[in-house]
């Protein structure tokens, strides 16, 4: 590590993580629900309606920042998986275990919300198209992996277990992406994109950044305090948690 | 090295032909679970050619995923396993010689099977032909993959059911491009740009799953 350069593996001791965490946890908090409330605003009073899909395209806006964060939380669960069994660091795991329910959540409301915009557009609930296909299949991949991580008790190995089969899965992830391209189906193409001006107006696009950005703060909230948890659970029977336990109790 | 993976081929071989009814089992559920779906869905030949294709590789899915159970279970029980890890040897290379030896045993027998399932649901020549490549090219990867499940879930309770939930997912690139492969023919598409991808999957899962399979049994051993 170069001077000056924060030492990042200082929080990869438990202890320093429980801290940090602690910090962020109410500031993603506080930013999840200032950027829901504002995108929800804007979903509903400012974006305009639609010429072709009326009002109903406005479930766009959370199925959208959904299904990104679906795959996204998938990689970056592969990223901390790597990092566990590369650097072996335990709270890579954890923060792998505690990712991996919010990852499920945001998948199972993209397929939901999926089937309920996919009724009026499409005349049906749901149609086996690739991409739609592939969500599911995600779906499966995160139940998979909490079903292995929860069926083995040793939590040293139910962690590599986990992590091993989310390296595995990852290459689910690109499938996914190019899936649009390779089966060319019923679902429409991406409509945003790096290298081309985006199809759809301004405004629709900053609120779907805005939720997308709610969705990544409740993300990080949400996953920082159920790391907390297990970080607690798993070191419970060193001082620094009987410690700090102790102090709640008599403070 | 090439010595020890020989070794295991012909071991694990010789185990499965003195236990011959392991290999029966997985052949006789792949033929009775093909030939219940005329009997569920009806014996009109137009729908039976149809759904061939699907139902051969769902049916072939299945049946693999059975058998997987048995690929390291056996040689963990008498300790073997642990043996083998301490050999000098490659871990993925004896992993290799497991899945191949269990893929002769299990794959094989249907891949060698499949066309006179095919006659049976009204396939044509061409459509048999393809199926037969097709089943050769994934089944490999059935079992390649299935060993990561498989080693993953060593000695876990509930092994069985939680094996299908971790490998079917995973299986289902093969099942889309192995009956689209065969769909295509049918249609007169040509079925080429599936059985290269099938093949690109083929040699993928044979480079990355022993090691991932290897990474897993260490962990199981622990």
């Amino acid at each position: 590590m170069a001077s000056g350069s924060i030492n990042w593996f200082k929080y990869s001791a438990p202890s320093n993580f429980y801290v940090l965490a602690g910090r962020i946890v109410p500031w993603a908090a506080v930013l999840a629900v200032v950027l829901g409330v504002i995108g929800l605003y804007l979903s509903f009073f400012v974006a305009p309606t639609d010429f072709r899909q009326g009002e109903g395209y406005r479930i766009m806006f959370i199925h959208v920042p959904a299904a990104w964060m679906s795959m996204f939380i998938y990689v970056v669960m592969a990223c901390w998986a790597a990092v566990g069994l590369v650097m072996n660091t335990r709270v890579s795991f954890m923060m792998v275990t505690a990712l991996a329910p919010t990852g499920a959540m945001f998948t199972f409301i993209a397929l939901w919300t999926g089937a309920l915009w996919g009724k009026p557009m499409w005349g049906a609930w749901w149609v086996w198209d690739a991409r739609l296909t592939s969500e599911l299949i995600l779906l499966f991949l995160y139940i998979g992996f909490m079903a292995l991580q929860s069926s083995i008790s040793d939590s040293r190995r139910a962690d590599r277990a986990g992590a091993l089969l989310v390296l595995v899965g990852v290459v689910n992830i690109p499938i996914i992406y190019y899936s649009v391209k390779w089966w060319n189906t019923l679902h429409q193409g991406a409509s945003i994109s790096l290298d081309a001006a985006p199809t759809m107006a301004a405004i629709m696009l900053w609120t779907l950044i805005v939720m997308t950005l709610a969705c990544w703060a409740y993300t990080i909230a949400v996953a920082y305090a159920r790391a907390r948890c297990i970080v607690l659970e798993r070191e419970r029977n060193t001082t620094w948690v009987k410690e700090l336990v102790g102090d709640q109790k008599h403070g | 090295m090439f010595t020890a993976f020989q070794c295991i081929i012909r071991r694990d071989l010789l185990l499965a032909l003195r236990r011959r009814s392991d290999i029966f089992t997985t052949l006789f559920f792949f033929i009775i679970v093909v030939s219940l779906f005329p009997l569920g869905i009806g014996p009109d030949a137009d729908t039976l050619r149809l759904i061939a294709p699907g139902i051969m590789w769902v049916a072939a899915l299945l049946a693999s995923m059975l058998a997987l159970e048995r690929l390291f279970a056996n040689d963990y029980a008498d300790g073997s396993l642990e043996q083998m890890m301490l050999t000098p040897q490659p871990l993925f290379l004896l992993v290799l010689g497991k899945v191949v030896a269990h893929w002769l045993v299990t794959g094989l027998p249907l891949v060698l099977i499949a066309p006179l399932l095919g006659v049976q649901y009204d396939l044509s020549v061409e459509g048999v032909e393809i199926l037969l490549i097709t089943l050769l090219l994934g089944t490999p990867v059935l079992s390649l993959i299935g060993a990561i499940g498989a080693a993953l879930t060593l000695g876990v309770r509930g092994g069985g059911v939680l094996v299908s939930l971790l490998v079917l997912p995973l299986y289902i690139p093969v099942l889309i491009f192995g009956a689209g492969a065969v769909e295509a023919s049918v249609s007169g598409l040509g079925a080429e740009g599936h059985i290269y991808l099938l093949a690109a999957i083929f040699v993928m899962a044979l480079c990355f799953a022993p090691l991932a399979a290897a990474a897993a049994l260490r962990l199981s051993m622990e």
